[in-house]
């Protein structure tokens, strides 16, 4: 039910877009309205939800570390796994950011007649989710030729990087396939894995219904049916300059394209998508593990009703002075 | 359980990692006995102060809750979204990968998928997009959400208090989402409407009263210290000092309550006296802080802020320079990651140094307080103590890292070097299963009473299955640990699992090993049974 409704909803918006344009040639409204807005809406909503997770303090210094403490001095500690230094921690937040160091410890838990159980080093979620998450960013920033002449040189570099292979005119890139490979991948995992389909909601399925239609009509852009790049070019400089125009017959295809790259963008700050600037916030990667060195003040620390030593002494004082026990008041 | 106890094949035998139904939304929780905590004795709930003291079971169908006990919750809910960054960004992140699902322990031992942890926080979570979000208004049921009802409020009491906030799952997730903090919080909600149990609430009023969990009065509490030292002194043929409540002491020591009153805990207790005897340790006990553990923790912010404030208000009273902390789990997280922020800043003592070295122990040059495995590991390193190792060559010995000392402080090597100084045969559990993975007991966060034995049982499976491996591999019969909720619960989790495998302390092979000045030839470890030829 939560994958057919995910998939409709992609579905429905790829045919607003086609009808938009196509039928209707609501140009500009696809090629400059809906962009500008949903840009817009993407900045502002990220923001916002950001100021919304920051007003909210972090009372308590409660980080998870996964290695050796800093404590006596000939005992090495972990400086990355359990980094008790803010250079530490940088490391370790860079390892989780780039690198998903967390998830690329995952294990797969089997239980054996006996009972056994049994767990197994588990990579594929790990690499399924770097391939498509380095394959999303690369092909973000090969896109800025579009949207900036000269081309910048590192944009440049990354595409002569990405069709390394030379396969194919217009050359494939590397990416573009590693990105639908992966995707495919993730859907698969949803459906097939008893325990994610249980847990996956429509929000879970749409963004990568969604993220694996945009990849599919920039491949056929490129490769099949191939859109006028010079125009594209035109409209994209227009936009990132605040000149926005729309320059005729420049395809259906493309207005797909860009309609469901703005819905992805204005549902970034809505929805589970958040994990981008969120994971910079979480306190028990990004708090390094001296709590016991470096006193964490908590903002809101309000004032509990405590038992007092006095009022402990007063109504056990017969009993503590049977026992011998010292008292402070005779 | 105790009215149909489940044999461990017939436990193990319904454990299917493959969900029966295909959607979670509903909710449905059957409290079956064995797998639930009675509610918290009203008499206690009312001690506390806290809301809606009565008489009630969860398996009521009334749960009596107050009138507006919806918006109660909603309001708590909106209230500690705006005190903790914690819970309004796990709401909001999470992204559903699964990582987490086969990292609990509840749910390897179950097999139940809410016991998930990422669905255990769905549960939340839907509530949460229901009431607080944009997409849970505009798409409802296909965003996730779900309207709070009483069902909802039962399920939640069901499953966040199936998790031991044990934070396994945190090392595991991407962003390092914490249940731990979530169950803490939901608990805390539940509180609001009345909604405990009895073992975190009697426990609690207990410390508040006297000191410690177990209610013991101070001239309870020096019986049973004196009874200790007698009992070493039998053992060992010194008797060791150990004073109560005695100012002007350097060091204020503090360790759980069950270690003076609970088994296998106390032979840990004879090895904390036979050690502080050894390097002529100027420290006292002290009555009203006779309780490391803090079973406040487990429920509320401020309940762990109103117990844990009498470590620093008795260090203060009693004028020692530092604090010494014996072996505990959640008393430790607390200690770490709480203490300093809830009651200090402590300037009235000072930074630790150990006054039989003279290291200074600059990681709790804040805090204050030093874990004893810390103070041990230095003790041995520098050579102020001889340890003979073959009197614990009756035993085969492996090491349970605790929840919160491995993963809240990164206690990993102090103690391993503390066991392998004192004893010939130590053998490590699978990779996947100690430091910073290990498994919880299944009985921590308040879930070790009687009545929830299936669940935990349940629970452990994992950690006594990786035992049982050393056990067959290694020839492994003791069980070594750094928490009073282990010692207590691990040894029916060993009978129940693996069998013939004891628990102890590390202080406890401490004790056995140590060489003191003057004492008798030694025939027996410290609980009697008599050392290896």
């Amino acid at each position: 039910m939560n994958i057919l409704f995910s998939l409709v909803a992609v579905f429905v918006l790829i045919i607003a877009a086609m009808f938009g344009t196509g039928t209707l040639k609501l140009d500009f409204l696809f090629g400059i309205i809906i962009p500008y807005a949903a840009f817009a809406t993407f900045i502002v909503g990220i923001i916002g939800q950001v100021i919304k997770w920051a007003r909210s303090p972090v009372p308590f210094h409660i980080p998870t570390v996964a290695g050796q403490q800093k404590s006596l001095p000939w005992i090495k500690s972990s400086k990355l796994e359990s980094p008790s230094s803010t250079l530490g921690v940088i490391g370790r937040m860079l390892l989780e950011i780039l690198f998903f160091r967390s998830l690329f410890r995952n294990t797969k838990a089997e239980i054996k007649n006996g009972p056994k159980l049994a767990y197994g080093s588990s990579k594929y979620l790990w690499l399924g989710a770097i391939v498509f998450h380095w394959s999303f960013l690369i092909i973000v920033l090969r896109h800025f030729r579009l949207f900036m002449e000269p081309i910048p040189s590192f944009v440049i570099a990354l595409q002569n990087l990405d069709g390394f292979f030379q396969v194919g005119l217009p050359v494939l890139f590397i990416t573009d396939a590693l990105i639908s490979i992966a995707l495919l991948f993730l859907i698969f995992r949803r459906i097939f894995d008893s325990k994610i389909r249980y847990i996956s909601l429509a929000s879970d399925y749409f963004p990568l219904f969604l993220i694996l239609s945009i990849a599919v009509t920039g491949i056929l852009m490129r490769y099949f049916d191939k859109v006028d790049i010079i125009k594209v070019k035109e409209l994209a400089i227009g936009l990132f300059t605040f000149h926005p125009a729309v320059p005729a017959g420049i395809g259906v295809l493309f207005f797909i394209h860009l309609f469901l790259v703005s819905v992805l963008i204005v549902y970034i700050p809505f929805s589970k998508l958040l994990h981008m600037p969120g994971i910079f916030l979480s306190p028990t990667r990004n708090l390094a593990n001296n709590s016991r060195m470096k006193r964490h003040v908590n903002p809101w620390n309000r004032p509990v009703r405590v038992h007092t030593y006095e009022e402990y002494e007063d109504e056990f004082r017969d009993k503590m002075k049977a026992a011998g026990l010292p008292l402070d008041k005779e | 359980m105790s009215e149909k106890k489940l044999k461990p094949e017939e436990l193990a035998g319904d454990i299917n990692y493959e969900p029966k139904q295909r959607v979670w939304l509903n909710p449905a929780v059957e409290f079956k006995h064995g797998v639930y905590n009675y509610s918290g004795i009203p008499k206690n709930v009312e001690y506390l102060e806290l809301p809606n003291p009565r008489k009630w079971q969860p398996t009521d169908p009334d749960w009596q809750l107050p009138e507006n006990w919806k918006q109660i919750i909603l309001e708590g809910l909106r209230d500690r979204l705006n005190r903790f960054r914690t819970l309004k960004l796990y709401m909001d992140i999470c992204v559903r990968c699964g990582a987490c699902a086969d990292k609990c322990h509840f749910f390897l031992g179950s097999g139940d998928p809410k016991n998930m942890p990422v669905l255990r926080a769905e549960l939340l979570r839907s509530v949460y997009r229901n009431d607080f979000t944009l997409a849970g208004k505009l798409f409802g049921k296909f965003s996730g959400s779900r309207e709070l009802t009483i069902d909802v409020v039962k399920e939640w009491f069901y499953y966040f208090f199936q998790c031991t906030q044990c934070r396994r799952c945190s090392v595991f997730c991407p962003y390092g989402i914490d249940t731990a903090e979530i169950t803490i919080l939901v608990r805390e909600l539940l509180n609001l409407i009345g909604i405990n149990i009895d073992w975190i609430i009697t426990p609690v009023a207990n410390s508040f009263r006297t000191g410690n969990h177990l209610g013991i009065q101070p001239h309870g509490f020096k019986d049973s210290i004196e009874f200790a030292v007698d009992e070493l002194e039998s053992l060992t043929g010194i008797k060791v000092d150990a004073p109560i409540n005695k100012k002007g002491a350097e060091i204020l020591f503090i360790a759980p309550s069950a270690d003076y009153f609970g088994t296998p805990h106390y032979f840990t207790l004879l090895g904390y006296l036979a050690l502080f005897h050894e390097i002529g340790l100027d420290y006292t006990w002290s009555s009203y802080a006779s309780e490391g553990g803090n079973f406040g923790s487990f429920i509320s912010h401020d309940l762990m802020k109103s117990l844990n404030a009498k470590m620093y208000a008795e260090a203060k009273r009693l004028g020692v320079k530092w604090i010494l902390g014996g072996e505990c789990g959640h008393m430790w997280r607390v200690i770490n990651q709480y203490m300093d922020t809830l009651n200090g800043p402590a300037d009235f003592l000072e930074e630790p140094v150990s006054p039989i070295t003279g290291t200074k122990f600059e990681n709790t040059k804040s805090t204050k307080m030093v874990h004893i495995c810390e103070f041990t590991a230095d003790l041995i390193k520098n050579n102020k103590i001889q340890l003979d190792k073959n009197r614990n060559n009756h035993q085969r010995i492996t090491f349970h890292d605790s929840c919160n000392p491995a993963r809240a402080l990164g206690l990993i090597e102090e103690p391993r070097y503390i066991i392998k100084n004192a004893c010939n045969y130590f053998f490590e559990m699978p990779e996947n299963t100690i430091k910073e993975q290990t498994f919880c007991c299944g009985s921590g966060a308040g879930l070790g009473t009687d009545e929830n034995l299936e669940m935990r049982m349940r629970g452990g499976l994992p950690r006594a299955n990786a035992v049982k491996f050393v056990k067959e591999k290694n020839g492994v019969n003791f069980l070594v640990c750094i928490c009073a909720i282990d010692k207590a619960t691990l040894p029916p989790l060993m009978d129940y699992w693996v069998g013939g495998v004891d628990v102890g302390g590390v202080h406890e092979l401490v004790g056995n090993a140590l060489i003191m000045k003057g004492e008798k030839e030694r025939t027996t470890d410290l609980r009697g049974d008599p050392l290896a030829e």
